[in-house]
């Protein structure tokens, strides 16, 4: 699962590679890289929101310490 | 049970018709009646000069447009009352009333108030909700703003309860990239305030989560109840990870809902916000993608462009010599143009000064009688007879024709030209 801050930087990043490009400034070769980093950056951040691989956890507490623990959430089928 | 005293308790007989009380007397008589006749009584008017003692003891007056009537609620029966009593609200109070001798005054000592007109539960929410107003807790400038896509969700709700089989189909069904960690708490009842407040506090401590969902279902205003409760609003407020307070249907708004970074009506409504953002995301970086390939497909166009216009620009030596050969032509014609023109101003020039030359010709002499002699073979023309010998040979060229002779005799003349006679 992508972390959330990676992801924004990503988004970010991503940006400034198109804000890059539409300013026209680049040489052949410069926009070419920027192009490649960019369409990676997008396919990467595509690919962490359409991941189908989700949990879901309950969170407990004992003695002051956290633990996770699968939820079962197969009774919520019945009503989907 | 009301008892009036039928006679006096302690009569002094002056005389048979005056009746004279002492103060005392007249007082606990007073206190007698009072305390018997309104033992137990309901009374609606509006608070004024309203304190709170040392000993937390209440005292205020009820009053309305004509009458005033001195009230004091004892900390036994005023450390329930979950509303702030201030003045100018209008109440009902419950209570008997009272003398207090020492002071000649009566009083109503309140056993239970509420206020008039809204439920006691209803105005303590909003003196609540003033409070925390006054505070800043619903502050828009204190709002957090949500994580571009909060791929963990932390949610503090009731793990057997509607709002978490709501949400969890949602996010199944459009972000199944959402990861869920469920605080599961009561949500509703006595404890129920304290279990979503601490919640939010672990979720605090945990971390792990970009964002924390408070919800449950719909339900009645009392089920709802403590989500309205300053537990939970001060944890949300004081939580560092952004908050969606997602409590019961449309109708509902309660403080958790105010104090929350973004509120939403049902726990759904939470949950589309997420799936939302993914949407919005994915449309964004496709977007991103168009642009990056029409930018460069732009550029390389571009370039293409330049390619043609730069061969256009440069030309083979082929091309070149053609080109002098043609400015060689040029200058050529005009050159020639240009003598022929010189030639025949020249020309035009040279016959008129043959035609002036003509009227000068010796030959013109010639023909008014001179004649003009030349020594042969050379032909050199004589101007003086000391250079002839006998018999050399002369031509002699007149106006019109000429003669060949020879010298018989040679008479050199001693004067300046030669003489004609």
């Amino acid at each position: 699962m992508k972390e959330k801050q990676s992801f924004e930087d990503d988004i970010k990043r991503l940006q400034k590679i198109v804000e890059e490009l539409s300013a026209g400034k680049l040489t052949l070769g410069e926009s070419l890289k920027k192009y490649e980093e960019g369409i990676r950056l997008a396919q990467s951040c595509s690919a962490a929101l359409n991941e189908a691989q989700r949990k879901v956890e309950l969170l407990m507490k004992k003695d002051g310490k956290f633990s996770l623990e699968k939820f079962d959430d197969t009774s919520l089928k019945e009503e989907a | 049970m009301l008892r009036y005293p039928r006679k006096p308790m302690h009569p002094k007989k002056n005389n048979s018709t005056r009746r004279i009380y002492t103060v005392s007397e007249i007082t606990q008589d007073i206190k007698l009646i009072l305390e018997n006749t309104f033992g137990g009584v309901w009374v609606e008017g509006e608070i004024s000069n309203f304190r709170v003692a040392g000993s937390g003891h209440f005292y205020f007056s009820l009053k309305d447009q004509t009458a005033i009537l001195a009230a004091a609620m004892f900390s036994r029966a005023n450390k329930d009352i979950k509303f702030k009593i201030e003045d100018g609200l209008k109440v009902i109070c419950f209570g008997k009333i009272d003398v207090y001798p020492p002071r000649g005054q009566y009083q109503l000592i309140v056993e239970r108030i509420e206020p008039k007109g809204i439920g006691a539960q209803q105005l303590a929410f909003e003196q609540l909700k003033n409070r925390l107003f006054k505070e800043g807790l619903f502050d828009p400038a204190h709002k957090k703003v949500l994580a571009l896509m909060p791929f963990r969700l932390g949610i503090v709700t009731s793990s057997a309860g509607a709002a978490i089989r709501d949400i969890l189909q949602i996010l199944k069904k459009g972000a199944p990239c959402i990861d869920v960690v469920i605080r599961s708490v009561r949500v509703q009842g006595e404890s129920a305030a304290g279990e979503i407040a601490w919640a939010v506090e672990d979720f605090n401590a945990f971390k792990r989560v970009d964002v924390i969902i408070i919800s449950r279902g719909g339900g009645s205003v009392e089920d709802l109840w403590s989500f309205n409760e300053e537990a939970v609003a001060r944890a949300i407020y004081n939580s560092k990870i952004p908050t969606i307070s997602a409590v019961g249907h449309q109708i509902n708004i309660t403080l958790s809902d105010l104090v929350a970074d973004v509120f939403v009506e049902t726990p759904s409504a939470a949950a589309k916000i997420i799936v939302d953002k993914k949407n919005a995301l994915l449309a964004e970086l496709d977007g991103y993608r168009y642009r990056l390939t029409s930018y460069v497909s732009e550029i390389i166009h571009g370039l293409g462009n330049n390619l043609v216009a730069l061969k256009h620009m440069l030309k083979s030596p082929q091309d070149r010599l053609l080109e002098k050969q043609q400015l060689c032509d040029e200058i050529n014609e005009r050159l020639t143009h240009d003598m022929q023109h010189y030639l025949n101003i020249i020309k035009e020039k040279t016959a008129s000064l043959i035609e002036r030359l003509g009227a000068l010709s010796p030959l013109a002499v010639l023909s008014r009688g001179y004649s003009l002699s030349m020594l042969l073979p050379e032909g050199t023309i004589i101007k003086d007879a000391a250079r002839l010998r006998l018999g050399d040979k002369i031509k002699t060229v007149l106006g019109k024709g000429s003669f060949i002779g020879s010298v018989e005799e040679v008479i050199k003349d001693k004067g300046k030209g030669g003489s004609l006679e």
